[in-house]
């Protein structure tokens, strides 16, 4: 067994979806779906935000930060709230860091 | 006229599970295809399938997982796969992958599988060889792991766990991560049909359970973020009943070889149905309007003690199969919750595991053979 940590994210972390999963639209549901082995999510309306956001090449903080923009909300609430969902998906396994 | 129709709204199904073939090389005692097995004779064809596989899409149902038996038997499975892939549909193989070679592989990557789960009955490939019944199994099984992760493709272990094989879970975890899996089922065997058939030989004991979730307990906190583990335990020691299916027709859909359509795929085993076939129905019926699928959806077919239980949307009933095998009365509550009227069915059986385990009655077409056949281990490398 190999030793070491599942990945921790912060601010300057790029997260992205892991290969074989997909963020999806539904035509016949209309709605957003990830769809990862075995497995599927339905996100709510901030989620897809910041899923659609996860491309591999933003951080985290600017995902944040634009995110901020767009809702008009304080950008350290957001950052920390998007750390914390992220990390959940990490776990997950739906996303990782690009830079790892 | 849907505006008129007085039902409440109905989600499309998750996902469906396509059993293309009940041929397969193996004959793991525990097998979850019906003790009476189909006959390539009756299969569903290469175009029947095509056209289930877009009515899934049509009907909202977002993953496949093909199935069997042992899908690869079908040598139209990438063809299957890259219809479903091209429908939109996420598309995951299950297989005992003894027949995963490099060519087979190459193309379903080609058609667009997403995902590939690979059973393993055993760390130790002696024993895994054994209760699969089929010579260099594990051998096969591990080159084949391999060959998905050069592939990129991600790999969900699934490693079936019994008394026969639990002082080894802890090897069999860290054999997953080896093999480069993603996620680990750690699965206890559910005892329907073969299961049931070989209960006293595979249930484990309440110590024995005890010792296996402290190990997967312990495995989840040393793999985070590097291993998903997703545990099943084996309900007869349980005092609630598991939400089997997550209930009757709200999320599954299971097709079998023939095209019969069945909200779960033991549910051939309760009397008095009439189980839709993909023949005569679409699938948007068979999951709206047949008789089937609405016998057991929602609560209010449920009698006391959950008619009027607050967890009756929580487990919704637990197991229909199960009441059935266990009580002869399919809606009744299922025998593993504490209110049961029939719990003690399950105390005979956990009782039993004190006792050495009997031979296994091994799965092969033709369903049950003769006990007395039973009584020596099956000839390693038998096809079939």
């Amino acid at each position: 067994m190999t030793g070491g940590q599942g990945i921790i994210l912060d601010a300057a972390a790029v997260p992205r979806l892991k290969p074989h999963v997909r963020l999806q639209f539904n035509a016949a549901r209309s709605q957003w779906v990830v769809q990862a082995p075995e497995r599927v999510l339905m996100p709510d309306d901030i989620a897809i935000s910041v899923l659609q956001r996860c491309d591999g090449k933003a951080t985290i903080a600017s995902i944040a930060a634009g995110l901020a923009r767009e809702y008009e909300a304080p950008a350290e609430t957001i950052e920390s709230d998007v750390i914390e969902m992220l990390q959940d998906l990490a776990e997950k396994g739906i996303i990782d860091d690009a830079r790892a | 006229m849907p505006a008129l129709d007085p039902r409440p709204a109905l989600d499309p199904p998750m996902a469906i599970l396509a059993e293309l073939t009940h041929r397969c090389p193996l004959q793991c005692p525990y097998c979850s295809n019906p003790r009476e097995l189909e006959r390539v004779a009756g299969e569903l064809d290469t175009e029947s399938w095509r056209r289930v596989l877009d009515e899934a899409a049509a009907l909202g149902v977002l993953q496949v997982h093909f199935s069997g038996g042992e899908p690869l038997v079908r040598r139209d499975l990438e063809t299957l796969v890259g219809h479903a892939a091209r429908a939109g549909l996420y598309t995951n193989l299950i297989t005992s992958a003894v027949l995963l070679d490099q060519q087979r592989l190459d193309g379903l990557v080609a058609a667009g599988l997403d995902h590939v789960q690979i059973s393993f009955q055993d760390v130790d490939d002696a024993e895994g060889d054994r209760v699969a019944g089929y010579r260099n199994a594990q051998r096969l099984k591990r080159e084949a792991a391999s060959r998905v992760q050069v592939a990129g493709l991600p790999l969900t272990v699934n490693a079936v766990v019994h008394r026969q094989n639990l002082a080894r879970l802890g090897a069999m975890i860290d054999a997953a991560v080896e093999l480069g899996a993603r996620r680990l089922e750690v699965a206890h065997v559910q005892y329907y049909g073969w299961a049931l058939a070989n209960c006293a030989a595979l249930l484990p004991t309440r110590a024995q359970l005890d010792a296996a979730t402290a190990t997967v307990e312990a495995a989840r906190e040393t793999l985070r973020g590097r291993l998903v583990i997703d545990y099943v335990v084996p309900d007869y020691h349980a005092a609630l009943p598991k939400a089997c299916m997550s209930g009757w027709g709200r999320r599954f859909m299971n097709l079998t070889p023939t095209g019969t359509a069945l909200p779960c795929h033991a549910a051939e085993t309760l009397p008095g149905f009439d189980f839709p076939s993909v023949h005569t129905m679409s699938l948007g019926e068979v999951w709206r309007d047949s008789d089937a699928f609405n016998r057991f959806r929602g609560t209010d077919w449920m009698l006391e003690p959950c008619r009027s239980c607050e967890r009756r949307e929580i487990d919704w009933g637990g197991c229909r199969c199960q009441a059935f095998a266990l009580t002869g009365n399919a809606a009744a509550t299922d025998p593993v919750c504490h209110l049961a009227v029939e719990r003690g069915r399950l105390e005979e059986a956990i009782t039993a595991t004190q006792e050495a385990p009997p031979p296994f009655v091994y799965r092969r077409m033709g369903g049950q053979k003769d006990p007395q056949e039973t009584a020596q281990p099956a000839p390693l490398g038998a096809a079939d």
